[in-house]
């Protein structure tokens, strides 16, 4: 499935995050994969995604700067392609 | 370094060489991990000193049970901990961790509280009734060790018999199902050529193969002369890995990316930044391959238990400090080796900031043998006191 920011994503509820200073540790229980997330902002938008019609919402709302969108977009779209994001 | 082949599918083993990693980054993710995380990724755990068998290499020099071993309850005090620091998976060791009479109490305490499992073994408690039991269990992996693709080669090393056990225990698990189970090799001048023949061996099981790097720790500073690989063995063995990113390497043969390209994984020392080691009595140390005062960070039954080991001791402390490339420095190569092992420099009498021994470069080797052999440094001793014979399978 090819990931698509104008639409909304949620955690996998299998999924664990662990704060650390650099931003996140984020398990998967289900296919015991680990995976940095490596900058704070991307944490809370992971977080927050299931609260927005869209991932481009969410983006807004946490105020990221549309600049780095592109690299945040590649970001969750990782995430999705191993399980850790699924469609909400 | 690059961070976009770290990523292999299939992989289930959370070490440092599994990492998926998101493309957003802040700063380099090795820098990151040198200052340490809140809490490790990789934490072996030696539940006991007790082994039936006698390994030539066995880095924690196990045989005898120590009387002063974690009790039940400290062992659940333990996962407790690490349950709230989330250590989302340890790996269980010894000794043989299944003679432990709660060994199976603790493994289902652990799943229960979150923390996953891989444990090793010689494979002497994995009879079809264990296999499938195993099978069964959720967030537990399984890793047979086997040192010899053949059972000449392996018992060598491990014991009369050893090698048509772990046989025994690979069918077992096979037969029931399990999936894919882990088969770990300690990579040493014997079995080096026999890398093929392991790899087909984990084919024919459906596993998955590991293959490690031999240290100098343990009773390995005994065999060392005669099982660490040669260089050209080294390079053999760089190239082969090269070409098979899907065979694990717990992240230990970084000193070889000097020889080009760095082999997958975050090539950097992880002792007490992202791992560590609690032996059978509590202790911390920095990694699984220092088992000496030098590298104790304190113990689970201080004040504070595991976490303030962790996060506050002065040796860890200082372990995530930059390090100093030492005599390296003037070697075009250090970014790419960082210097090498730690454990592997300390026992062969080499100095913390100096080469590996096994420097591809050939800088270590001059200094292994100009080191005073009788000062070497030795850890604690479980052997038993003279060597027996292979107890074989229950």
């Amino acid at each position: 499935m090819t990931f698509d920011a104008s639409s909304s994503y949620r955690l996998h509820e299998r999924v664990a995050l662990r704060p650390e200073p650099f931003g996140a540790l984020a398990y998967h229980y289900g296919n015991r994969r680990l995976n940095f997330l490596r900058a704070p902002e991307l944490v809370t938008l992971v977080e927050s995604l299931d609260d927005h019609e869209s991932v481009r919402d969410a983006f807004d709302a946490v105020g990221i700067d549309p600049r780095r969108w592109p690299s945040f977009e590649k970001a969750l779209a990782s995430l999705a392609a191993s399980d850790f994001l699924v469609a909400a | 370094m690059t961070l976009s082949d770290l990523s292999h599918a299939g992989i289930t083993e959370p070490r440092p060489d599994n990492l998926v990693l998101s493309p957003v980054k802040q700063s380099g993710l090795g820098d990151q991990m040198k200052r340490g995380l809140d809490a490790p990724i990789c934490l072996t755990w030696e539940l006991t000193y007790a082994c039936n068998l006698q390994c030539v290499h066995c880095l924690s020099s196990s045989g005898r049970r120590d009387p002063r071993e974690l009790t039940t309850e400290e062992a659940e005090a333990v996962i407790d901990e690490l349950e709230r620091m989330q250590v989302f998976y340890i790996n269980i060791g010894g000794g043989e961790p299944t003679i432990r009479p709660d060994f199976w109490h603790l493994v289902e305490y652990a799943v229960d509280h979150g923390v996953g499992v891989k444990f090793s073994t010689n494979g002497s408690r994995i009879d079809a009734e264990v296999a499938e039991k195993l099978a069964g269990m959720d967030y537990v992996d399984v890793q047979i060790s086997i040192d010899g693709a053949d059972a000449e080669t392996n018992d060598h090393v491990r014991g009369e018999g050893s090698f048509a056990t772990a046989e025994q225990a690979m069918e077992h698990l096979h037969d029931a199902g399990f999936g894919e189970f882990k088969i770990s090799v300690v990579m040493t001048r014997h079995n080096i050529p026999q890398v093929d023949a392991f790899k087909a061996m984990a084919d024919r099981y459906g596993a998955q193969l590991r293959l490690t790097r031999f240290r100098p720790s343990g009773r390995g500073a005994d065999s060392w002369h005669e099982l660490h690989p040669t260089d050209q063995q080294q390079r053999d063995l760089y190239h082969w890995l090269l070409d098979r990113p899907d065979v694990l390497t717990g992240d230990s043969f970084f000193h070889l990316s000097a020889l080009g390209e760095a082999l997958p994984g975050l090539n950097l020392c992880g002792a007490g930044r992202v791992v560590c080691l609690i032996d059978p009595l509590g202790d911390v140390y920095a990694c699984p391959f220092v088992l000496h005062d030098e590298f104790l960070a304190g113990s689970v039954r201080g004040e504070g238990g595991f976490q303030k080991v962790w996060q506050e001791s002065d040796l860890f402390l200082e372990l995530r400090e930059p390090q100093s490339a030492g005599a390296c420095a003037s070697c075009g190569h250090f970014d790419a080796c960082q210097g090498g092992c730690m454990a592997a420099k300390f026992f062969t009498g080499i100095p913390l900031d100096g080469p590996d021994p096994e420097c591809v470069l050939g800088h270590g080797e001059p200094l292994v043998e100009a080191a005073d052999q009788a000062l070497r440094p030795v850890g604690a001793d479980h052997s038993r006191p003279t060597p027996v014979a292979f107890l074989g399978r229950k």
